[in-house]
């Protein structure tokens, strides 16, 4: 009955942490972008330099480190048989890189047709893994909430970049498409039926696991998913031609299931039985935090007229939503992720536990702390730019060097994984 | 009542422990971390043991699977008791970083090993043995356990 149960398969740590290690750059990439280009950039959302720095944290941040987690996540958490992890990873991964910068660079400078050129990179990388991922998520006998909820993801992620591809090709071909709301749609799909939708699922199992908290109450996790699908169906007939007034009403409860996943997150982490606190679960209070404030500005745009005429308030939504929510609640997974995983890998070496290093050992706690310090200064500043464009150039280069900082920290974890491995290996080859 | 039941509330009991533990050798409270731990340590020990001599022999009786989801149970066991010895280590020493350490890379341990059994394992068991008088037991031993703590 069990027969294609994986119990115990974890991929090779390669897999992972060549996903995380690509993360951070694009984050000081998008950093660096913003200082280069100032405060003008932050306009509008529809501004060369906002889509460029959108997709540089969608795609080159988010998309990576959420690649690298599902493929990890995946076999421990729901029992997934994912085929070849580390073929799937060495073959998909340069394809994303090199969409992704062709992409970014075709909206920054204007090119449609290198923009167009990412298209089938993007339909052969993200359609590969979703494939994969996607026949691993159905042929594991496990059940569960995390699960339907991953299923859910995958299919948000399909859905994202096909009606990305579909904008890209309709704005390079000149095709009479509805760009707005297509955009509206696509960008719905990406953050809530992709992001949101997967950090929901991951929520459900880490959550609990790393501060001791109760389970999300089983209601909750029964309707949030479906729920979610269902608002992001009904905002999406914005795009049929008679269907925009109605369809746009699926907003404020979109919001208010939003800020009731946030709040119960929230209420989980303040109930939880370990009380102590570190990098993890401050970064996972930051994300939460985000999401209240992103629920409660959205409403705000939605409800009065005069603000949503701004369009400096889309670009506030984006900033809390991009580096507010998501880059936040990643990195304090991937804090959490990569010292227990390297100690995992090289306790599988066969050395005595004494001479493998706890996880403390792997990434500085105080180096995590100050990093995460960094962020939310680089948040912070990030917010004010939109509204006072002088700082933008100050916001790029603190969003840069935390996102460099992160990267140094997860690098020097690997490192010490590496060196220490190699000791574990020399000490067994002289016994 | 399922057969397994028993097991479940005992690692919420053992989740308590660490808590505490974790918490007051945090904050230097030695006194009241070393009883803590002792009781956490204990009480996993029984916990472990009482899988170990009563559950996965029953299972792998009934299901002829001798390799598999008990054998890895039975590994991760192991890595636990080598933490649980570091942080006594650390415990002795009054090194709270030590300690921290240990028990950060426990709890995840400890948390991704009872999501396996409690997701996986314990159903497989309980279709496996319901008609066999191993939960009866497994609650007496764990009861025990906890008296004695």
């Amino acid at each position: 009955m069990h027969s294609s149960l994986s119990f115990d398969q974890a991929p090779p740590i390669s897999v992972p942490y060549r996903f995380f290690l690509a993360a951070p750059l694009f984050g000081v990439m998008a950093g660096i972008l913003l200082a280069w280009s100032g405060g003008e950039s932050l306009a509008s959302r529809w501004t060369p330099e906002s889509l460029a720095l959108t997709h540089l944290l969608a795609l080159g941040f988010m998309l990576q480190a959420m690649c690298g987690a599902l493929l990890q996540f995946i076999p421990v958490a729901v029992g997934g048989n994912v085929w070849r992890p580390a073929l799937v990873a060495n073959t998909l991964q340069p394809l994303l890189l090199l969409a992704t910068l062709l992409l970014v660079a075709g909206l920054l400078f204007n090119r449609p047709g290198l923009s167009s050129a990412a298209v089938p990179l993007f339909l052969l990388g993200v359609g590969g893994f979703v494939v994969i991922v996607s026949l691993s998520l159905w042929q594991t006998p496990a059940t569960g909430m995390t699960l339907w909820t991953l299923r859910a993801a995958i299919g948000g992620l399909a859905l994202t970049v096909l009606l990305g591809a579909l904008l890209v090709e309709a704005l390079a071909q000149g095709l009479a498409v509805p760009v707005v709301e297509l955009t509206n749609v696509h960008l719905a799909w990406g953050l809530g039926g992709w992001a949101l939708m997967l950090l929901a699922g991951v929520s459900y199992y880490v959550v609990p696991m790393f501060q001791l908290t109760r389970p999300y109450l089983l209601r909750f996790t029964r309707w949030f998913g479906p729920l979610l699908l269902l608002l992001l169906l009904a905002w999406s007939a914005q795009v049929l031609p008679d269907a925009a007034p109605w369809s746009r009403l699926a907003a404020l409860p979109l919001l208010l299931l939003v800020s009731a996943y946030a709040g119960m997150t929230l209420w989980l982490q303040h109930t939880r039985r370990r009380k102590i606190h570190d990098a993890t679960s401050i970064y996972f209070r930051v994300t939460m935090l985000c999401m209240l404030v992103f629920s409660i500005s959205g409403a705000t745009i939605v409800l009065s007229p005069e603000i949503g005429a701004d369009p400096r308030g889309a670009v506030w939504l984006g900033v809390l939503a991009f580096a507010g929510i998501f880059v936040s609640a990643i990195s304090g997974m991937m804090y959490k992720i990569v010292p227990f995983l390297s100690w995992l890998h090289l306790q599988r070496l066969g050395a005595p536990l004494s001479a493998v290093p706890n996880m403390n050992r792997m990434i500085a706690a105080d180096a995590m702390t100050g990093q995460l310090r960094l962020h939310v200064l680089a948040v912070v500043l990030l917010l004010s730019a939109v509204w006072q464009p002088a700082l933008a150039r100050l916001a790029g280069l603190m969003f840069a060097a935390s996102c460099a900082w992160l990267g140094w920290n997860l690098l020097v974890a690997v490192r010490r994984y590496l060196a220490f491995r190699d000791q574990i290996r020399a000490a067994a080859s002289h016994r | 009542m399922s057969i397994t039941s028993p097991l479940l509330t005992h690692h919420k009991h053992c989740d308590d422990l660490f808590a505490g533990a974790e918490e007051s050798c945090a904050n230097g409270d030695w006194t009241a971390g070393g009883q803590a731990f002792a009781s956490l340590a204990g009480e996993l020990e029984s916990h472990f043991s009482s899988e170990e001599e009563l559950l996965f022999p029953a299972f792998e009786a009934a299901t002829g699977m001798r390799s598999g989801p008990t054998e890895i149970m039975r590994s991760e066991h192991r890595q636990m008791r080598g933490l649980l010895a570091e942080m006594q280590g650390a415990l002795a020493c009054r090194d709270s970083d030590a300690f921290g350490g240990s028990a950060g890379t426990l709890l995840i341990l400890m948390q991704q090993h009872n999501m396996k059994e409690e997701n996986i394992l314990y159903p497989m068991c309980d279709n496996a043995l319901a008609a066999s008088d191993v939960g009866v037991s497994l609650a007496e031993r764990l009861k025990a356990a906890c008296q004695s703590a």
